[in-house]
Parts: structure tokens; C-alpha cells; sequence
């Protein structure tokens, strides 16, 4: 069952291990995420040991990065999910993934406390959706992201509930480029 | 102002990390220059964030001793990485002919770019990726036109100067052109500014003319 508070409760935890380096808050993300993890590695074809080794490497960056994670523009599932993405290219060793320069915020320009709530719910509602979804969208869906689909076997329209989610970072973003300029 | 962007599919794609890395470097030029597709990628890296939240608790235990096993790398590692700095909140497609990370393939800004003539004022310069496909920067003088061609695969061309056409639509800097199979034209780049592409396909492109045919060994295309 999918709680609309959840995504502010590990909002909360992650900032503890940030600015407290808290380990009871890092058990409690680590008991709900570790074990995701390493079904993702292993439904990308990864064995048992080799998913369990790089879960524990994937939640040790969760730890050094606690503070570069932006709420206003990801949830904490989301953010974890881009970390175990990179490691499972690692473990692959075939295609380098280089990303765009990050936009991020400055010391004096903190997030917007709107912006946070309103991603974390979009997100939980996302998280509802796509469980709801029938049955062959979300296998395919899935597939895509455990790398078993190519680029040209993706759905040309996929149909997803993105639109509100989207215009969430959108304005968060806008936000952002406001605050640097 | 940016009008063709990057496909679902291929934002897709990225997000679940299984393109070859020379479409990866196209993507993310393009997002290096273009907010609304930052945001649709955002939305899709949480769609990831959503499928990873799905995985049922039962489908993967974690051992019990792998808690402890972190914590422990955890006390041993080096201090927690600090927040961005704010040196490092640029504005990052401004001033630049090559946004990162095109700059870093590079090793540097347009002049850092070793070109090779291709015949008819024409220039490319490879760009060394992984071998799944194939990334070229392509220096088109005002003016003149690419040998008419036809896909085997798909190619992604992104425009960083000047601006260029084919029989279909006019794309100019930061738009992106998604050809297939069924795509032939032939790219003519505009008056005024020479064009500037970045150029990336996952399958030698089909000439028709004779000539361009004969050259393709030696384009590497
Ligand atoms: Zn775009
Ligand atoms: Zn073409």
C-alpha cells in the first residue's frame, strides 16, 4: 500500500544521516532500500553475490552523497534508483553514460519547502500509478529498466501519468535558474 | 528557442542507462541546453524511482550481516562528500560553442576540434566512444549541403552553430533530429553561420549518389 507520507519520511531520514551522520536513520533507508537494490541488480541479470556487493556499494554513496540530494527535484527512491543505475553501468562496463552539467543550488538558495512537498507527493502518486497500471504496461515498463529492452523496443507511446510530475521539476527548475541569474 | 527535442523513447532509454554511449552523449548535449527535456528526463528517472520503490520486499532479502558489513565501510571511508559548492552552479550551454559534457569528449571548446576534410568544403571530426555506434562532429559550410542519404539505423543529429534544413523542417542550435529507417534527405545548412552538428548513428548510413558511395570507407560513416 502506497502512503502519501512516505516520501517525506525518507526526505527526513536522508537529511539526518546528512547533517547528523545519524546511523539509526541510515538503517531505517537502508532496511527499506537495500533489499530494492539488489532485486534491480539481480533482475538486470546480476548474480546473488555480485547484486548483494554492489547493493552495499550503491547505500555506501547514499551515505557520502546524503547531502548533494535535492528534494525539491527527486525523491529519495528516485535519487537511489540514479545510484544504482551508474553502479549496475559500472558492473556492466560497456557503455560510459556521461550526464549534463547538474544544476544545483547554491548555499544562500535553499529549495523552496512548496516545491519539496509537492515533488514528494507527485512521486508517491507516480509510485501508485504505475502499481496500478494493466499488467503488460507495466512488465514492459520494468523490462525497459532492467535493461531488457533496447531503445528501439521501447513503446513509441508509453502512455505514462509523467504531465504533473514533469511540470513539478519544471517549476522547480525555473526556480532554480532564477536563483542563479 | 529550441522546437525538436529528444523522443520518449530515447529519454527513456537514458534514463534506464541501456543506450550505447555515443547516443548517451547526444542526450546529454541536448539536455545540457534544453530545460524542458531536463525535466521530462527528471520524470522519467522517477518512473525508475517508482519501478525500483515496486520491487516487492519478498523478491530480494538482503543477507543479515550486510548491514553491519556497510556500516563498517561506512566508519572507514573518508569524511561525507560536501554540499555543490555554488562555484559549481553555472549556467552551463552559455559561452560555449560545445556544452559539457561534448566539451570534455572534446578537450575543449570548438578550436580544440582536430577536423578532417570530407570533400566538398565539408569536415568531421570521430569522436571515440564504444564501438555500438558512432559519434562525429560535422562542420558544414554555410550554404552547401550533405550527400543525400538514407538510414540503416537511427541517427540523432544536434546542431551547436549555425543552423541547417532538410526536405521536412529547419532545425537550428540545441534542436535535435531523430532519422530512421524510413528518413532520407539531404541536410543543407542555412546562410549566414556555418552549421555545426554533432552526429550520431548506430549504423553506416546508405548514400545514394555513386560518388559518396565510393568515399564511404573513408568517411568512416
Ligand atoms: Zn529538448
Ligand atoms: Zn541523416
Amino acid at each position: 500500500a502506497v502512503n502519501a507520507q512516505n516520501g517525506a519520511k525518507w526526505v527526513a531520514l536522508l537529511e539526518k544521516v546528512a547533517t547528523h551522520q545519524d546511523t539509526d536513520a541510515f538503517t531505517e533507508l537502508f532496511d527499506h532500500f537495500a533489499p530494492r537494490v539488489k532485486g534491480f541488480l539481480m533482475k538486470s541479470g546480476a548474480d546473488h553475490a555480485v547484486a548483494e556487493e554492489c547493493a552495499q556499494d550503491v547505500m555506501v554513496t547514499v551515505w557520502k552523497k546524503a547531502a548533494q540530494f535535492d528534494p525539491a527535484r527527486a525523491s529519495v527512491a528516485t535519487w537511489i534508483f540514479t545510484i544504482a543505475r551508474n553502479r549496475r553501468i559500472d558492473m556492466l562496463r560497456r557503455d560510459r553514460r556521461p550526464e549534463p552539467e547538474d544544476l544545483t543550488w547554491g548555499p544562500e538558495a535553499e529549495p523552496d519547502q512548496l516545491d519539496v512537498m509537492s515533488l514528494q507527493q507527485e512521486s508517491e502518486l507516480l509510485i501508485s500509478a504505475i502499481a496500478s497500471l494493466p499488467e503488460k504496461q507495466r512488465v514492459m515498463i520494468e523490462r525497459a529498466y532492467f535493461g531488457d529492452l533496447t531503445h528501439s523496443e521501447i513503446a513509441d507511446e508509453t502512455g505514462l501519468p509523467l504531465g504533473t510530475i514533469k511540470s513539478r521539476i519544471r517549476l522547480a527548475l525555473e526556480r532554480l535558474r532564477h536563483s542563479l541569474s | 528557442m529550441i522546437t525538436h527535442h529528444l523522443s520518449d523513447k530515447l529519454l527513456m532509454a537514458y534514463s534506464a542507462g541501456t543506450l550505447p554511449e555515443a547516443f548517451n552523449l547526444a542526450v546529454a548535449t541536448h539536455i545540457a541546453m534544453c530545460d524542458e527535456c531536463r525535466a521530462r528526463l527528471a520524470s522519467y528517472d522517477a518512473l525508475g524511482g517508482a519501478v525500483l520503490e515496486g520491487i516487492a520486499d519478498d523478491s530480494a532479502t538482503i543477507s543479515a550481516p550486510s548491514l553491519a558489513a556497510t556500516l563498517s565501510r561506512i566508519k572507514a571511508q573518508e569524511p561525507m562528500e560536501r554540499p555543490y559548492a555554488a562555484a559549481t552552479t553555472t549556467q552551463p550551454a552559455e559561452g560555449w560553442t560545445l556544452p559539457e559534457p561534448l566539451r570534455s569528449y572534446v578537450g575543449g571548446d570548438i578550436e580544440a576540434v582536430k577536423w578532417r576534410s570530407v570533400g566538398g568544403g565539408v569536415r568531421q571530426a570521430l569522436i571515440p566512444t564504444s564501438e555500438n555506434a558512432t559519434a562525429r562532429l560535422l562542420y558544414i559550410p554555410a550554404g552547401s549541403a550533405v550527400p543525400d542519404h538514407g538510414h540503416h539505423g537511427m541517427e540523432l543529429t544536434l546542431v551547436l552553430q549555425g543552423a541547417f534544413a532538410d526536405e521536412e523542417d529547419c532545425f537550428s542550435r540545441g534542436d535535435i533530429e531523430i532519422a530512421d529507417e524510413g528518413t532520407e534527405h539531404q541536410p543543407v545548412a542555412q546562410a549566414g553561420l556555418d552549421c555545426i552538428c554533432l552526429a550520431v548513428t548506430d549504423a553506416p548510413l546508405k548514400f545514394r549518389g555513386l560518388l559518396p558511395r565510393l568515399a564511404q570507407p573513408f568517411l568512416g560513416i
